[in-house]
């Protein structure tokens, strides 16, 4: 369904060249198949059933059975709205920040170090080098450095931007940091790749046209750069509306900064509430879903995808 | 479509320009006016330094030294946004988000200027393609998308249109269509063309005033005719047509010619048709203006008389035969005989006398390289 979305909604093309090599085109595409239906088709199935699911007449903690019961999505919203809502905030919010970041940078090593490839490799190895350590370790360097007797919190306190009894671990702003600089290079990669092909000759037709270099931005690069733009904001956005490590009390977050997917490990580990888990994760699923169509659609660069 | 009083173009004066790129000069002290309404051409080998001339006059290139004048006007500093100059772009660069009416209509919005759907519209009919503006520039033939990118410049009625071998991609019969759509054009609407280009028939044929450009200088410039009629340098007569040079010592000097010896053959030019009089120099003609004959002929002092040499090599190409004759002490001289019916019948090791009459010779300001040191 979501690459419907990614290709725009473009017809499936009907591909007699396959049809006719029947066996052989089977035969390559068993493995793969066997591997999404086992790997992804079977546990999207339980996880639909295990949501739709009721508590044992028992009461035992943990029994549920089999039973069609959309009540379950009532509830988690009702319940969980707050933590839904902050989800998509911060994704949005992280999204926004990471392409503010990313589209410079990726602009400068894609287009600007053309010249200079040596730079530029240096500069897009430094941009992935992060991934080299752990994500995990990543985050808890982070609280450590912007923990509350660090010098960062400490400036942030001389400044008067922070109350004397404010910190910055546990805030939004936290969390949302902490997301922008864990995916910043799912943005700024997929850009580079898009700037990396950008004709500059059309920036240079547009300025011969009489448009200015602000107008040259807006009418040309930026049209030209949307694929980049939506592949790098979607491979953001949508991970970042179901993380659930930056805003856990454990990394950069409090209790007042959990999201769908704090929500979600609470109801599955600690709360032994599988089908309410279960719910959250199908709603935040179909959620992410709408939005991406939506936006695909109306960013109408059917024809660059 | 206008009246071309209202849209003349200005003169565009460039004045001693220099530019250099780290490790090498592209173009040195270059001195060159175009007057309004001319079609001007910059014709030269590839990295002779046109294309860089031409991205310094559309502001995509700031020349090292000297100043870029159009209309009087100092522009050197001026952005190309900011330049009453359009370019149709060797790459045609059409913005492929954009239909084929909006890329046209670009310019124009981008000045606000009224009415720029219903001038866009015009233009793109002038190219007889405005039926295809909805389309997308790459649903376009090559040809086609030439056009779009020509009428998006035209439109704009700029004082000077810049022409980066906007036709090189095209296959010949369609360059040769477009050449002809381009000049027609030209007149029409009596802007300032200038054209750059490699292809020297192309220049001839559509341009008032030629350049030939050589590593970053204008080696000779003037009318087609003039230019080959009487090339100047030794890369001027080679690069424009095909010319057979000769090179001695001058032996008899009067106040009407000048003559020189090789291998045994007197070779005369008359004293206004050569750069130097003195010393060592080289004289050409130009193949098409030479003929051979089996015996010697007895002709004037008008006529130049050569040989005699052995045909070794014919080529048929068509319109014409190009003979290839070795005459010993003197070299390789090629000649054109027309197929009209009555070219000599001649075998391949023939014996020949090669002959043109006086005022057919140049004498070129140069050497061919190689000859300096004999």
């Amino acid at each position: 369904m979501a690459f419907a979305a990614f290709g725009g909604g473009a017809p499936a093309k009907d591909n007699s060249a396959s049809r006719k090599g029947g066996p052989i085109v089977l035969a390559l595409l068993l493995p793969g198949m066997i591997y999404l239906g086992l790997f992804f088709m079977t546990p999207l199935l339980s996880l639909l059933v295990t949501a739709l699911e009721s508590p044992d007449p028992s009461g035992a903690i943990g029994a549920y059975f089999y039973d069609v019961n959309f009540g379950n999505f009532l509830t988690v919203v009702t319940s969980y709205w707050p933590q839904i809502l902050r989800s998509f905030g911060y994704a949005f919010a992280a999204t926004v920040f990471a392409l503010a970041i990313s589209y410079p940078l990726a602009y400068f090593i894609g287009v600007k170090l053309r010249t200079s490839p040596l730079i530029q490799r240096l500069l897009l190895t430094l941009v992935i080098a992060p991934f080299f350590i752990s994500f995990l370790l990543r985050t808890i360097a982070w609280k450590q450095l912007l923990s509350d007797d660090s010098a960062f919190v400490s400036l942030l306190h001389a400044l008067n931007i922070l109350g004397p009894t404010q910190f910055f671990i546990g805030s939004d702003a936290a969390v949302i940091f902490g997301l922008t600089y864990n995916f910043i290079p799912f943005m700024t990669l997929p850009l580079f790749t898009n700037l990396e092909r950008l004709d500059t000759r059309l920036l240079e037709a547009a300025s011969d046209l009489y448009a200015s270099p602000n107008k040259v931005f807006r009418k040309v690069t930026l049209p030209l750069s949307m694929p980049g733009i939506i592949s790098g904001t979607l491979l953001t956005f949508i991970p970042i509306a179901g993380d659930y490590v930056n805003a856990s009390r454990d990394f950069l977050g409090s209790s007042k900064t959990s999201m769908i997917g704090t929500m979600v490990e609470a109801d599955f580990l600690q709360n032994w509430n599988y089908p309410s888990a279960s719910a959250l994760s199908v709603l935040l699923m179909g959620l992410i879903l709408v939005m991406v169509t939506f936006y695909v659609r109306k960013s109408g660069t059917d024809d660059l995808l | 479509m206008a009246t071309s009083n209202a849209f003349a173009g200005a003169d565009l004066e460039l004045i001693d320009i220099r530019k250099d790129f780290p490790g090498f000069t592209a173009l040195d002290d270059m001195d060159l006016t175009i007057p309004a309404g001319q079609f001007f051409a910059l014709l030269g080998p590839s990295g002779c330094g046109k294309t860089t001339t031409l991205r310094i006059v559309a502001g995509l290139e700031t020349p090292t030294q000297g100043q870029v004048m159009l209309g009087g006007k100092d522009i050197t500093s001026a952005k190309p946004h900011e330049r009453p100059i359009n370019t149709v772009f060797q790459s045609y660069a059409l913005f492929p988000h954009m239909t084929v009416l909006d890329n046209v209509a670009f310019g124009l919005r981008q000045r606000k200027v009224a009415d720029a759907q219903k001038l866009a519209e015009d233009a793109l009919n002038l190219v007889e393609l405005g039926h295809l503006g909805d389309r997308r520039p790459q649903q376009l033939s090559g040809g086609q998308q030439q056009r779009v990118a020509l009428a998006r410049a035209l439109v704009n009625r700029p004082s000077l249109l810049l022409l980066d071998e906007p036709l090189g991609a095209l296959d010949l019969k369609l360059r040769r269509q477009m050449q002809i759509e381009l000049k027609a054009i030209q007149l029409e609407v009596g802007l300032t063309f200038l054209h750059v280009t490699h292809d020297q028939e192309e220049a001839m044929d559509m341009a008032d005033i030629v350049a030939v450009m050589n590593k970053g200088r204008i080696e000779q410039m003037g009318a087609p005719e003039v230019l080959y009629d009487r090339p100047k340098t030794v890369f001027v007569s080679k690069f424009l047509g095909q010319s057979n040079l000769f090179v001695g010592e001058v032996v008899e000097k009067n106040a009407t010619s000048v003559s020189i010896e090789v291998g045994g053959n007197k070779i005369t030019v008359d004293k206004k048709r050569a750069e130097k009089h003195t010393g060592k120099i080289a004289i050409g003609v130009r193949p098409e203006k030479a003929d051979f004959h089996e015996k010697k002929p007895k002709l004037g002092s008008d006529h130049i008389v050569i040989g005699p040499g052995e045909i070794i090599d014919i080529r048929f190409t068509g319109v014409s035969n190009q003979y290839l004759i070795d005459i010993p002490n003197v070299g390789e001289v090629t000649v054109f005989a027309q197929n009209v019916g009555k070219s000599p019948e001649i075998a391949l090791g023939a014996n020949v006398y090669v002959s043109w009459k006086v005022e057919h010779s140049y004498g070129l300001a140069d050497l061919p390289s190689g000859s300096e040191e004999e």
